[in-house]
């Protein structure tokens, strides 16, 4: 089966997240930012659906938007955010700002007149029907102890937030 | 053009994966359509059921036993003015009944009604449910934020809060029954809504009954899970009357309101599909096992059309029962139709050519019917939860039954 306008949804895609990615600096109110960021990581996670990678993007969407966002805008909801919307927003860094600004529009142009050459014409077809499964053999089989000792940090980080948080257990 | 229509009618895949745009479409506004006559059928059943278990008759008075209710209600909710609070955030609260809704009804595309009747078969189909759902709490919180009101506020912290920790037990309950799809020669499981069910058929169990009582705990900490999820009592602090006034959604009004109540059903629907999918065996008829063979196979498949004949039958009696007076005249007309449009509908099952295709849809939906029900039995049982209670039933309770299930199937994997 072709695949079904697939530039076209690459571009629609790529604009949905960079221009939610500006809003999320741009927009005053934390909430909208929040709000802004969501569809960004939506907009991340249809790319990688586009790559053949169904699980990666399932996973973005229950963890990013579904699970981490959701804890932001708790948080966000419990802050005052009339006293945040005075605020200065920006820091009139504009010389540096300038600076960045034109080392990222040269690595792009150079990405785009040297790219026919680094990246391959086609993209090698990746099997979608066993994303999943690929994805488990690399994480259970390769990086078994990488994995491991990953979720052995996160529970002193859990450890440690509660230590933090209570004064007495 | 015709045999781009009847090139699909012979497969016996999805459309999704046939890549027929037009049958996936009819698909589409077919789930939609049959979605909106269960949610319509749910919200009168619903009323009329808790009624009678507290021993009240509820709706009685716009059509026979107020049938014609939930169209009054809807009527109602469409003509009535649409509220916009002064100080609400106009973008937010505009968006919010939004994307509950359409999270609520994405996430059907997988749901497999039969080995050929879903839109498109996914290979993260289980995930692709869990993850669409998951962002219904967004909505919530959009919602009671954006109101810019107190009652609001505190439901949408609540509800997050609760939806938040009860999706993580309901990912445990679900881990366990997807490690039992892997139990065959090749070792190798499977995500996709309908490889689960066939899973099932191939091993010849539907995963309830799988490594007694490993596979019942999975499901009751599903079942669990699943009330929480969607804000049903007993689980419905989110709207707790007598504290919040009605929770995250107290400042919408009229159609935005119908929106949210949408959502709230077919988001039960949703997930009592997953459960049915992953522990009921999906689209399976009952006892595939113990009374299998030809005659068993044509018995069961007589069961739909006798069951709207049932049906049928209960509505003339109930006919027949009507007060005789010139008053309820309109109204016998009435139930008396309404009865031979069930009988039809009933006879209309029994021809060869749609039982064979109804068979599979029947049963899924009897048993998506039977998980209703039980949502309504529990609305009609259960006093309501205090929050601290329902932190800890979620945290120290469904979390670490769920480790264990996990642990203990995966061990009875390889042993057994």
């Amino acid at each position: 089966m072709a695949p079904v306008a697939t530039t076209f949804f690459f571009y629609f895609l790529s604009a949905l997240t960079v221009l939610s990615g500006v809003a999320v600096i741009m927009r005053k109110n934390p909430v909208h930012s929040a709000l802004a960021l969501i569809l960004a990581l939506l907009g991340q996670a249809g790319l990688y659906l586009m790559l053949y990678a169904p699980f990666v993007a399932g996973v973005q969407i229950i963890l990013y938007a579904g699970g981490i966002m959701v804890l932001f805008l708790f948080v966000i909801m419990l802050v005052n955010i009339e006293k945040s919307q005075k605020e200065e927003q920006f820091n009139k860094q504009w010389l540096v700002g300038l600076g960045a600004a034109l080392a990222l529009g040269l690595l792009f142009v150079l990405v785009y007149v040297k790219g026919r050459a680094l990246f391959p014409d086609r993209a090698i077809l990746l099997p979608e029907q066993s994303n999943t499964q690929q994805v488990a053999i690399l994480l259970y089989g390769n990086y078994m102890f990488a994995f491991e000792i990953a979720s052995l940090l996160l529970l002193v980080a859990i450890i440690g937030a509660v230590v933090m948080a209570k004064k007495r257990i | 053009m015709l045999d781009y229509i009847t090139s699909y009618l012979k497969s016996d895949t999805t459309p999704g994966q046939a890549g027929n745009l037009l049958w996936a479409f009819i698909y589409i506004v077919l789930i939609f359509l049959g979605l909106s006559v269960a949610v319509i059928a749910m919200n009168w059943l619903e009323r009329k059921i808790l009624a009678h278990m507290q021993v009240r008759l509820g709706p009685m008075r716009v059509g026979p036993h107020g049938l014609l209710q939930p169209i009054a209600d809807a009527l109602k909710l469409l003509i009535k003015e649409d509220i916009m609070p002064a100080e609400a955030d106009p973008f937010v609260f505009w968006m919010a009944p939004l994307i509950v809704v359409i999270t609520a009804f994405t996430v059907f595309i997988v749901v497999p009604f039969g080995p050929a009747h879903a839109v498109t078969d996914m290979n993260i189909g289980v995930l692709f449910m869990l993850g669409v759902s998951s962002l219904s709490v967004l909505g919530v919180v959009m919602a009671g934020w954006a109101s810019n009101s107190h009652y609001p506020l505190m439901g949408a912290l609540r509800s997050s809060a609760q939806m938040v920790s009860y999706e993580i037990a309901m990912g445990l309950a679900v881990i366990s029954a997807v490690l039992m799809t892997s139990l065959n020669r090749e070792g190798v499981g499977t995500l996709s809504m309908i490889g689960i069910v066939q899973a099932q058929q191939a091993q010849h169990v539907w995963f309830i009954f799988k490594f007694f009582p490993l596979g019942l705990i999975a499901f009751f900490i599903f079942a669990v899970a699943m009330v929480a999820e969607t804000n049903r009592a007993p689980f419905d602090l989110p709207e707790a009357e007598s504290e919040l006034t009605a929770g995250f959604h107290t400042e919408y009004s009229g159609f935005r309101w119908s929106l949210f109540f949408l959502a709230e059903y077919s988001a039960m629907i949703a997930v009592s599909s997953i459960a049915v999918t992953l522990w009921l065996g999906g689209w399976m008829r009952p006892f595939p096992n113990a009374l299998s063979g030809e005659t068993w196979d044509r018995v069961f498949s007589l069961i739909p059309g006798l069951s709207f004949l049932f049906l049928a039958a209960m509505t003339f009696y109930s006919t027949a029962r009507m007060p005789k007076h010139s008053y309820f005249r309109v109204q016998t007309i009435g139930l008396a139709g309404f009865g031979v449009v069930l009988a039809l509908i009933g006879l209309v099952l029994f021809l060869p050519p749609v039982r064979d295709r109804i068979q599979d849809i029947f049963w899924f939906s009897a048993k998506v019917a039977t998980s209703m029900y039980m949502y309504i039995w529990y609305r009609g049982t259960f006093p309501r939860y205090r929050f601290d209670q329902l932190m800890t039933v979620g945290w120290k309770v469904l979390l670490p039954m769920g480790i264990g299930v996990l642990i203990l199937t995966a061990i009875a994997g390889v042993l057994l």
